[in-house]
């Protein structure tokens, strides 16, 4: 009676499982993308990662937060000194829940660059930067620096009178560069004097050019983060050189590169086994 | 040296810097386009187009079957494959076989060659204007309009007036300028003022005069085109300051104290029909002696925080067409 009542529940069950399946499977034979999520999702981790390797996710998701509240921005934004101030206070204090998304906006930019940082700080101090991943380092100093520059771009946006100096004496600092910088600055203005064109320029700086560029090196970021694997922390029991990983055969030419030691040597033997 | 294996053909054309030349041509059209478009866009576009045919050319040479230049093998240190492991016959992809020796047009790399050589062309097209387009307007076209300020009587000898006026009209409020304006009296038969321009030498913050306003005298003159002139009178006997960063000036502009690098930039002047009429600013490294006497060192209109005298001056040799 008991095993009947089983049976009956787990042949209801796998024909669930064969519903929920099927547009996973009809999916997964077209474009293999299922399986891409996996291979990116359950990838190999050493045991002793701790919440210090949750920083580079943070900030990944500091800046989709940015990128969502900003595309929603954008709806209300106008980019022109006749009305820009005009509707940050629009936004901010009539559009139903204007004030929250500009308030999200503006302190997650300052959350995403303390991010940065921190991530950065953890990958200096647990020496992931150095050899295989030297690469993800000056990507990552790349996305440090355009990161900055989204600040720059963004905060003349609300056009009030500590964006409009701050900018001033920013443009004026980057003509202080030798040489190039009077042309640097002339580029950023749209001319000789901060004007109409001066705000237009930003905008889409900020919300076109530079986080393009932003998607497309994170893009590099995780790739190689994926390539390479996780870096073990400093103290691990499983460091550098024990005995597991050198003869560890390799899936793909990947778990084994989870160590140092261990893929050094297999990037030197060409890969295979 | 042992046979060449597959992926291991030297590849052709060899290094050239054909290339190169044309790159310089391309940039020279570039900068010619915002300093003299008349006399340097052609010489960059002629050395563009001279090392663009030689550099088709020379890629070309081995399609149009001219004998290539035999590559030099590099000497020092042991040739690299002699390290490498053969590659075991079941791995590697299958090898396509080299061309008969007679063989002189490959299409497979014709193709490749012709694909990467339009996408080239194309691109260029394409992005070529687009950055143009971003970066030329931004040197194009800048200058200073004469701003009327109001007739002569306005501004009495020897006051201080904190004028304000429009750059240009139809702007609005973004050209918004300031400066101090000071009418010395006559020299040698002819009206002289002290024009000194409210950006701060150092970061481009406005300075503000160190001493009373009267703002209960202040006159309002409203121009042509929508033109706004607000006179303020005004006692700098502190000179002026810098609320950004603390630099300090005297009453002439010279710098007191803190980090601005020059004296303060000044206007030039003209009076039409008993009307003063605002011309270029330009920039100023120091003033000597005060008022209608004063020897002021000028230089061109130079950005702020860039030095304009002293060693300095090396750091910032040209200045964008204003």
């Amino acid at each position: 009676m008991a095993i009947a009542s089983r049976n009956k529940k787990s042949a209801r069950r796998r024909q669930v499982e064969a519903a929920i399946n099927y547009p996973i499977d009809w999916l997964e034979e077209r474009s293999g993308l299922i399986g891409g999520l996996k291979y990116f999702l359950f990838r190999k981790v050493p045991g002793d990662t701790n919440w210090f390797h949750t920083l580079g996710s943070a900030t990944l998701t500091a800046f989709l937060i940015q990128a969502l509240t900003g595309s929603i921005l954008a709806m209300y934004y106008k980019p022109d000194p006749q009305n820009a101030y005009q509707s940050i206070q629009h936004i901010t204090n009539d559009i139903t829940l204007g004030w929250l998304v500009r308030g999200m906006h503006k302190w997650g930019a300052s959350v995403f660059i303390i991010l940065m940082f921190f991530h950065m700080a953890r990958v200096f101090l647990f020496g992931a930067y150095k050899y295989p991943r030297e690469l993800n380092w000056i990507i990552g100093v790349m996305l440090l620096a355009i990161g900055m520059l989204e600040g720059f771009t963004g905060y003349l946006l609300p056009w009030d009178q500590t964006a409009y100096w701050a900018t001033v004496v920013g443009i004026n600092l980057n003509g202080t560069a030798p040489f190039l910088g009077p042309f640097l600055a002339d580029f950023l203005r749209g001319g000789a004097e901060i004007g109409n064109e001066t705000i237009s320029r930003f905008y889409a700086l900020h919300m076109l050019l530079i986080p393009g560029l932003i998607f497309a090196l994170i893009g590099l970021h995780l790739y190689l983060v994926i390539r390479l694997g996780v870096t073990s922390p400093p103290w691990s029991s499983e460091a550098a050189g024990s005995e597991s990983n050198g003869d560890a055969p390799t899936v793909n030419g990947r778990s084994g590169l989870t160590q140092p030691a261990a893929r050094s040597g297999w990037r030197r033997n060409g890969g295979e086994g | 040296m042992t046979e060449p294996q597959h992926g291991d053909r030297p590849h052709s054309p060899g290094p050239s810097l054909y290339p190169i030349a044309f790159a310089a041509g391309i940039a020279c059209i570039l900068v010619g386009l915002i300093i003299n478009p008349k006399i340097i866009v052609p010489i960059g576009a002629a050395i563009a187009i001279v090392f663009g045919f030689l550099w088709a050319r020379d890629a070309t040479e081995e399609f149009r079957g001219e004998p290539v230049h035999a590559m030099e093998p590099e000497s020092g240190g042991p040739p690299e494959s002699t390290d490498a492991p053969a590659i075991p016959a079941n791995q590697g992809e299958a090898a396509m076989p080299l061309p008969e020796p007679g063989e002189r047009f490959p299409r497979n790399r014709f193709l490749e060659g012709a694909t990467l050589g339009l996408g080239a062309v194309i691109g260029g097209l394409v992005t070529v204007p687009a950055i143009g387009f971003m970066i030329v307007p931004a040197f194009k076209g800048q200058g200073y309009p004469k701003v009327d300020l109001g007739p002569l009587s306005q501004f009495p000898e020897g006051q201080w007036l904190i004028t304000s006026f429009f750059m240009r009209p139809r702007d609005g409020e973004v050209s918004r300028r300031t400066a101090y304006i000071r009418n010395n009296g006559q020299l040698n038969g002819e009206p002289s003022f002290t024009i000194i321009s409210n950006r701060c030498a150092h970061l481009g913050c406005p300075v503000q005069p160190n001493g009373p306003e009267q703002p209960d005298q202040k006159k309002q003159v409203d121009g042509k085109g929508g033109q706004k002139v607000t006179l303020t009178p005004v006692l700098p006997a502190g000179g002026f300051g810098c609320p950004c960063h603390g630099g300090q000036y005297d009453p002439e502009g010279n710098r007191t104290a803190g980090p601005p690098v020059r004296a303060l930039d000044r206007y030039q002047f003209a009076v039409v029909d008993g009307r003063l009429i605002l011309g270029k600013p330009f920039s100023v490294s120091k003033v000597d002696g005060e008022g209608k006497n004063a020897e002021i060192h000028t230089y061109r209109l130079t950005g702020p925080g860039q030095h304009v005298d002293g060693w300095e001056q090396i750091l910032y040799p040209v200045q964008p067409p204003h």
